[in-house]
Parts: structure tokens; sequence; C-alpha cells
């Protein structure tokens, strides 16, 4: 409960910087946030849009999140991401089956491809002690060049340089269904997936061994190998894990939401997922909503750009500014203590009065 | 062979010097007992600053190079203010410094293309005259140093190498480095010695912004010329350097040169024949995965600051 109440605090503090942002550049911050939650929600397809640029958000949450469980910090999200989403370009351009084997393998290859990613780190981490946070910072440039290389090298777009090949309709999650339901958004059935992994994910760290396991791990690792599990076999799972599951957003993002592979970005989604793991106290669930909130803030600053000249970096500015509430949540956790402890003492001087009455 | 060494020397300095600067900041906090992986967003940071005060100072000023190091000075107290979140959160707060590191890069991108776009509306600030090379007086004649180092150089180049020699020597022989250090590897012993822990780090976080919004800074006054909302993950690379370097100044030197030199020759390497052989992929991630083998090789040896990253909890001895 403290916890949910504290991200909140957070979400306001991002909030009101957000708005003071917007006035000390010239801005209104009523008319901007209102036309800012009207781009998210107000219509059916913006709803649809929201979802499903929360999607790739999901799937990098939990994968923060699943680390962060066994006390670790993938910071390597961007760099699985994009080759869990090379991966699964690759097979959507070259192989050849009817449609739901080939997604199917698309899927596969996607989580592949980010397990192998943090695989390197985590086998780094339990053989030599060297500590993931960087080894996943080189993995991510070692995944941006490759990125950078392969796709103009052998699924070159017909247009651009710096584009991947189209996917095909048939090889991207696009679903006609789910696009009619919502009045044409642009979701897909990368959200079915990223609500079906949810539940997964939330099985495994609540109700299985294995989670428990991991979760031993990340509180005391020396406990956790005094009792007899394996802490190296399960830094090393823990990463892979979290490394298929950035994988997955990176299948999301580029055969989802998007059908091509631009090189020489980074894609946020990565670094945002860190936000969202944060806010949603690493806990699924929280992760899901959490990333749906931030979901919004992205698909309602275009609308809000549009009618305003309030620029669309302001929802990242936002999510960075929860990020640093969400960092030093002590300072919100000895607000609420002092809050708390104030009432306390207004009581007691109220029940002290009283006593000295009778 | 050695006029293609003496071709591309010029540009693998260029390139090594922002990197230099900002993996030294890195080395300060570090070896203050904070980790510091916003460097990427403090060179945001500093090169937006140091664009906009260049952008608008140039049209008023008579003087174009003076415009540019105000601009840089400018740069350098941004970062440090900037820096000053991190440490609050890092060593106030005693709050996750990877988190806030985080949140530094995350807010460097956001902020200063919001405020870009609010400015020019297409979130990239020109600078009208950056600084051009010229060869340094009397330390161009130099034989061979001469040639590599100080032929069509930046000044930016002779001040950034000035830091590193004052930095080297102010972090090996002075009292100031030697507590500095001291709280990066037995924080508790420097307290009992009477050295304010928390202080310090302050202190070296402070230098980490800016060093760091020099080295974005010094960037755009150099061969970018443009700010466009990054800084290509140099800041990443001086992290790499950091670690590659071993948190030693003339380590560090070594490392940044070393990427500098790789960068330079993957950048060339489509029109330079005798390099066309080497495919530019290896020599992109070449840094990155030098940097994973070190962090194996030096795994047993590290000289990493042993509480670096650990927050200072003056009870907890």
């Amino acid at each position: 409960m403290r916890r949910v109440i504290v991200s909140l605090i957070a979400v306001l503090f991002g909030i009101i910087a957000g708005a003071i942002l917007m006035a000390v550049t010239g801005n209104s911050p009523i008319e901007g946030f209102s036309y800012l939650f009207q781009g998210g929600l107000k219509t059916i397809d913006r709803i649809g849009n929201t979802l499903a640029t929360a999607t790739p958000l999901i799937f990098t949450g939990l994968s923060v999140a699943f680390a962060f469980r066994t006390g670790m910090f993938n910071i390597g999200t961007p760099g699985q991401m994009l080759i869990g989403g090379l991966f699964a370009t690759a097979i959507g351009l070259t192989v050849d089956i009817a449609k739901p084997l080939l997604l199917l393998l698309m899927i596969v290859a996607g989580f592949v491809g980010g397990a192998l990613w943090a695989f390197i780190p985590g086998l780094l981490k339990a053989k030599f002690n060297v500590h993931e946070v960087v080894s996943t910072i080189m993995m991510n440039w070692v995944a941006y060049w490759t990125v950078y290389y392969v796709v103009p090298g052998y699924f070159k777009g017909e247009y651009l340089e710096t584009e991947s090949k189209k996917l095909p309709a048939d090889s991207t999650l696009r679903s006609e269904f789910l696009s009619d339901l919502f009045n044409g958004s642009y979701i897909n059935n990368g959200f079915i997936l990223a609500i079906i992994t949810t539940i997964i994910i939330a099985f495994i760290i609540n109700k299985t061994t294995l989670g428990y396991q991991l979760k031993a791990v990340g509180f005391n690792k020396h406990a956790a190998e005094y009792a007899g599990m394996k802490v190296n076999r399960n830094i090393i799972l823990s990463l892979l894990i979290a490394g298929g599951l950035s994988g997955l957003a990176g299948v999301a993002q580029y055969a989802g939401n998007a059908d091509v592979m631009q090189i020489g970005i980074m894609p946020s989604q990565g670094f945002d997922g860190i936000a969202v793991a944060l806010l949603g106290a690493n806990a699924p669930f929280g992760v899901f909503f959490a990333a749906i909130f931030f979901g919004m803030l992205y698909a309602g600053t275009g609308f809000m750009s549009a009618m305003t000249d309030i620029p669309p970096e302001i929802a990242n500015t936002i999510i960075a500014i929860i990020i640093y509430f969400a960092a030093t949540s002590i300072l919100i956790e000895r607000m609420i203590n002092w809050f708390i402890r104030g009432k306390k003492r207004k009581k007691e001087k109220l029940a002290g009065s009283k006593e000295g009455e009778q | 062979m050695w006029t293609l060494i003496e071709q591309i020397f010029p540009y693998a300095i260029m390139f090594t010097v922002p990197l230099l600067i900002t993996a030294l900041g890195g080395l300060f906090s570090e070896r203050s007992g904070v980790v510091n992986i916003g460097l990427d967003g403090l060179m945001i940071f500093g090169a937006f600053a140091c664009a906009f005060s260049v952008a608008k100072l140039q049209p008023i000023m008579d003087n174009n190079i003076l415009a540019i190091w105000l601009g840089l000075a400018i740069a350098m107290l941004v970062g440090i203010l900037v820096s000053l979140l991190h440490a609050f959160a890092a060593v106030t707060l005693n709050a996750d410094q990877v988190i806030s590191g985080t949140a530094i890069n995350l807010m460097a991108a956001a902020v200063t293309v919001y405020l870009a776009r609010q400015i020019t509306g297409s979130g990239n600030i020109n600078i009208p005259e950056p600084f051009t090379p010229s060869n340094v007086k009397f330390l161009s004649d130099i034989p061979i140093i001469g040639d590599l180092f100080f032929t069509r150089a930046y000044p930016t180049t002779l001040l950034v190498i000035v830091i590193l020699l004052l930095s080297a020597y102010a972090l090996n022989k002075t009292a100031f480095g030697l507590r500095l250090k001291a709280c990066g590897e037995n924080p508790h012993a420097a307290e009992a010695a009477g050295v304010s822990v928390r202080k310090m780090r302050y202190i070296g976080v402070m230098i980490s912004g800016a060093y760091s919004a020099l080295g974005g800074a010094v960037m755009m006054v150099t061969y970018s010329g443009q700010f466009t909302g990054t800084v290509a993950g140099l800041g990443f690379l001086a992290l790499a350097a950091l670690i590659f370097g071993q948190w030693r100044p003339f380590g560090v030197l070594a490392a940044t040169l070393f990427f500098g030199f790789a960068t330079t020759v993957a950048n060339v390497s489509q029109v330079i024949p005798q390099f066309q052989v080497i495919p530019p992929i290896f020599l992109k991630i070449f840094p990155y995965v030098v940097t994973l083998i070190a962090l194996v090789l030096f795994s047993k040896s590290s000289r990493a600051p042993k509480a670096a990253g650990e927050p200072y909890d003056p009870s907890g001895r």
C-alpha cells in the first residue's frame, strides 16, 4: 500500500514538474495537460494507440523488474530489444511458412535473441563477478552497431538505406480484429502477448520454486547459497529471462507497432522500462499499469503538440522526473512519515489536553 | 604509412578529447565513491548549454572566439548544477546511484530537446562559428610530437591536456586528492581521519558534472558544430574508458586515445584502402568488446574504488 502511495506521489511530482516546465516556457499547463489526456484517452482509437504504445514498455518493464527481483539491474534492455527485433525481423523476412507458425517462430526468435544478449552479462556476473550494469551497457552499444551494419547489409529497405525491408503484413503481429475493435487504432496482438506474459511472469515470481529461489538470491545471495540454492545458475537464468522479455519488446515494437527496423536509434523504450519497473514497484501487475500510464503520456503528446506549441518531449521529461523522484523515494517516505507523525502528535496533544481537563 | 598516421592523427585526437575529459570527470566521481552513469546526460546538458549560449552570444559579440570560451564556461556551470541533482540523491539521500544516474540521462535527452525545440522550432541548434583547427605556436615545431599532437589542433585540446595534468597532480600529490580517493576506498577510515565523506563526494560528483559538460561542449565547438539532442553515446564510451583505464588518469588517457583511434579508423575505413579489409562493424564494436574483455581480465585484480556505488552510512562501521 505504502509503495503505491509513494509511486503515485512520484507521478504527481513528475506532472507538477512538467507543468512548471510548460509554464516557464510560456505555455499554459492546464491547456497542455488537458490536450495530453484527451490525446491519450478521449476516443476509442486513441485508447487503442495508448495500449499499443504501452506494449513494448510492458515487456521492458517486466524485464527490468524481473532482474531487479534477483538483485540485478538490467540496464541492457535497449540492446536486448534491438537484437530481439533483429532476430524476429530476420525470420519474418526470410522464412516462408504459414502465418500462425511463422509468428510463433518470430516470437521465439525474439525471445532467444534478447536472452542471448543477456546471457553474456549473466555469465560474466556469475563466473567473474563483473557488474551487470557496466557489461549490459557495453552490450547495448554492441547491439546498436550490430543492427547498424547488419540491417543495411542483409535486409536493406527498398527506398531508405537506414531502414530494413518492410515485413509483409502476414509476418507482423497486426490484427484486423483488434484494429477494428478500437476503431482503426494500430493496437495489435502484441498487447495480447503482453497480457499473457504479465500473467506468466507474475505466476513465476509468486507461485513457483524458481521464482522463490530467484527472490531469495536477490534478498541475500549468501543465505540462498547456504540454503543449497545454485546462486550462479539462478543469476544467469534470471538475466536470460529478463533478456528474453526485452527481446519480446523488440518483437512487439519492430514487428507489431512498426514493420521496419530503423538503424542508428537506441530504442527509448529500453531505458523507459527502468522507469516502468520502478513506478510499478517491480510487481508484474504494477509494471503493467505503469506502462499503460506511460503509454498514455506518449500517445497523448502527438495530439498535444498538434494543438499547442508544447514540444512532444514533455512526455520524456515527465517520465525522467518521475524516475528521479522514484529513485529518491526515501524523501517521499520521510515526508509521509513526517505527515503521519504530525497527525499522531496532534492526536496526542488533543488526548493530553482532554486528560488535563478530567 | 607515416603520412597515413599523420593524416588520421588530428582526427583521432579530435575524437579523443571530449571522451578524455568526460572519462576524467567520471574518475573523480567514482574515486570519491559515487558511481556516475549519468555522464552521457551531463555531456548532453553541456552540449546544449554551450550550443545555446554560443548561438546567442556570437551574433551580439564582436569576438567570436571569446563567445566560444564563454559558452564552454557556461556549459561547465550548467554541468555542475545538474550534477548536484545526482549528488543530492546519491550522497544526501543514499539513493540508488545507478537509478539516479539513469534519471539524469533520460532527463538530459528530454529536457534539452524540449528547450531546443521551443527556441529554434526544429530541436537543433547551430553554432555560427565553431573553432577551426590550427597549428599551435612553438609546440607544433617539435619533431614527431608536434606533428602528431599540435598540428591542425583545436585550442580545446591544449586546455584538456592541461586539465588532465592538473587533475593527475591533484589526485596523486595533494591532500585533497588523497582524501577524495580515501572516500572511495574506505569512507569510514576517511571519516575517522577527519575527512567529511559527504563533502568530498559532493565535490567529486560536481567535478564530474563540470568535466562531462565540458566534454559535451568541446564536441559542439570542434567537430560537431550542431546540437541535435544526443552525443552519440559518448558518455557511455567514457564510462568504458574509465574502466579500461582502471580508474587512473593516464590509464584513462591511454584508453581514450585507443578508443579515439578506433572511432577514427572506423570512420575513415571506407576511404583509406589500408583499412578496407577490416569490416567497419568490428571497428565500431571494438571498444565495447575490449572493455568487456578488460572487465574479465581485471576481475581478480580490479582497481575499482572499493566503496564506489555504496551509500555512505556513518553507523555502518
